[in-house]
């Protein structure tokens, strides 16, 4: 499938350092398909209006637009339009769960669960929480293949816990958790469970429904669609009890200095002009991996992380961090006692983008003993011919630092 | 007689032209951090940090007759190159010649595009941390 699908990325037919450019930082950003540049291209050629307001044409126009991204985007996950809130990322759809939600229903001595895997965003806003409201994080600990001990977890639901935050798919490790077990298990003690799907969007279909999960968030960028955009999902009947997160035009029904209501959902929480040709992005690159399939993604990209799996081997001295046995493509790896870094700019050079470092994900490495690592993430737009030069490169890499 | 921080720049610059292949640059650099003289382990403490984003540098310093000497070390082998190839051009230098030198070379090298763009090698910490020890000793 794959020259038709690379012919839709101009991005990726460009070299760098005089070498055919690979770019294996997926999972850091994807990259966007033509009909995603299409889609911003004609909002700002043909209709840019703002929404919501104006009875005039590209007003209609835009606003229509915008309105159909959403139920794509509730179409995709199976939610109603009224659960979609278009909001800046995950980092905003946890930060806006954290305001909204937790400071109303939080309070002192309950319990927050989150786990060691977690991305920076999705442990910061709930430490900031519970330190607010003398509130309780606890940590599920992960085992050295990098999965959540499920036990340990289990132990740690008691009716103390309010609420559980989880990434369905780890950014860092690759590791795809049970999720609908979890969450089956945490609404059995009464807590409401937010799911981080900045890294399950890109590479598997999620349903909403199917899980229960309370809450879900997830990044537009990771997803094929521009920056600055991304959904939290809600279920209404958990929304509607939420405070405003922000104040301003939009989530407004009336102002009066005697006492302003709020509009009802989905914008209650979108306030001020949206990020209009963002989230119209959003729509267009959800339709684009619809027309692919995210069974066929998936399958591709699971060949292709087996495939890259056993050629790393090649390498002297890889040691993969992260061998669970449900993965989503990505590939963190240390080589012997060489520095991620020197990895990393000795791959550039040869035309190959990885990312190196913590990931955002210091408590993980802590747990690892380890500062780091190197981290291909693969998405259905790379090929065996790249993992193959990736290894070589690799191999011209170590041999030059050992 | 010492060769002056510009001649030594030079020098370096000249080194480094010998190599087409960046690759091979990349190499050398690093061959010459392997070559680093060990900073004994005392300084191998926080207090002697120079800290970018993945890389770690140890730096220190200290002063006889008007001049700076430098010794460091790094967690990474890329980093080490570069602070081997600063302490080249300028341990043993006098501290008012390290104030006044642009240190134009890194730009020569031709590894600049990568090495100072990349906040995560601290490469202008670096520099900045050495010539804050010879102002500090500067009188
Ligand atoms: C698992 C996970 N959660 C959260 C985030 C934060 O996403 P964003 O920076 O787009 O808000 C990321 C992205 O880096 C991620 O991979």
């Amino acid at each position: 499938m794959n020259d038709s699908i690379r012919a839709q990325f101009p991005i990726l037919h460009q070299t760098v350092k005089g070498r055919p450019l690979i770019y294996l930082d997926n999972a850091a950003t994807s990259q966007k398909p033509l009909a995603v540049i299409q889609a911003i291209d004609d909002y700002y050629r043909q209709y840019n209006s703002n929404i919501h307001r104006g009875a005039h044409h590209l007003a209609q126009m835009a606003t229509e637009q915008y309105e159909a991204a959403r139920q794509t985007v509730a179409d995709h996950i199976n939610a109603s339009v009224r659960e979609i809130n278009f909001v800046r990322g995950t980092t905003e759809a946890v930060n806006l769960v954290a305001n909204a939600y937790g400071r109303k229903f939080i309070q002192a001595g309950d319990e927050i669960i989150v786990s060691e895997m977690e991305h920076h965003s999705n442990i910061v806003p709930w430490q900031m929480l519970c330190e607010e409201k003398g509130a309780t994080l606890r940590v599920i600990p992960i085992t050295d293949s990098g999965e959540l001990v499920q036990e340990a977890y289990l132990a740690m639901l008691s009716p103390k816990t309010k609420l559980v935050a989880v990434a369905h798919t780890s950014n860092a490790l690759g590791t795809i958790h049970p999720v609908k077990e979890m969450i089956a298990a945490a609404h059995a003690v009464g807590a409401v469970v937010f799911i981080d799907g900045a890294q399950a969007l890109p590479h598997t279909s999620i349903d909403v429904q199917d899980l229960d999960c309370d809450f879900l968030g997830f990044s537009g960028h990771k997803v094929f669609a521009g920056t600055g955009i991304g959904v939290l999902y809600g279920k209404a009947a958990l929304l509607e009890q939420m405070n405003p997160y922000m104040g301003g035009g939009e989530m407004i029904k009336t102002v009066s200095f005697r006492g302003t209501t709020y509009n009802d959902l989905p914008y209650k929480f979108e306030a001020g002009t949206p990020h209009i040709e963002g989230g119209i992005s959003l729509g267009a690159a959800l339709k684009y991996v619809q027309s692919i399939g995210l069974p066929v993604i998936a399958a591709y990209e699971n060949e292709l992380l087996q495939y890259a799996t056993q050629a790393i081997q090649a390498v002297p001295g890889i040691q993969l961090v992260g061998t669970a046995a449900q993965k989503a493509s990505v590939l963190s790896f240390l080589i012997g006692g060489i520095h991620p870094y020197d990895v990393g700019v000795l791959l550039n050079e040869q035309g190959i983008a990885i990312r190196t470092g913590h990931h955002c994900c210091q408590p993980l490495m802590e747990r690892f003993g380890i500062e780091g690592t190197c981290r291909a993430s693969f998405a259905f737009y790379n090929t065996r011919a790249e993992v193959d030069v990736l290894v070589q490169a690799l191999q011209r890499a170590v041999k030059i630092l050992s | 007689m010492a060769l002056s921080i510009s001649e030594l720049e030079q020098e370096i610059a000249e080194e480094f032209d010998l190599f087409e292949d960046q690759m091979e640059k990349y190499e050398y650099l690093i061959d010459v951090g392997k070559k680093l003289a060990p900073l004994p382990v005392q300084y191998l403490t926080d207090d002697y940090l120079v800290k970018g984003c993945q890389s770690k540098v140890w730096l220190h310093a200290y002063h006889q007759d008007g001049r700076m000497y430098y010794e460091a070390d790094s967690n990474t082998a890329i980093t080490k190159g570069i602070i081997a190839l600063l302490i080249r051009v300028l341990s043993g230098q006098k501290t008012q010649d390290i104030l006044d030198c642009p240190l134009g070379f890194i730009d020569r090298i031709n590894l600049r595009a990568h090495l100072s763009s990349q906040r995560s090698n601290g490469l202008s910490a670096m520099v900045q941390k050495m010539k804050a020890y010879a102002a500090a000793y500067h009188q």
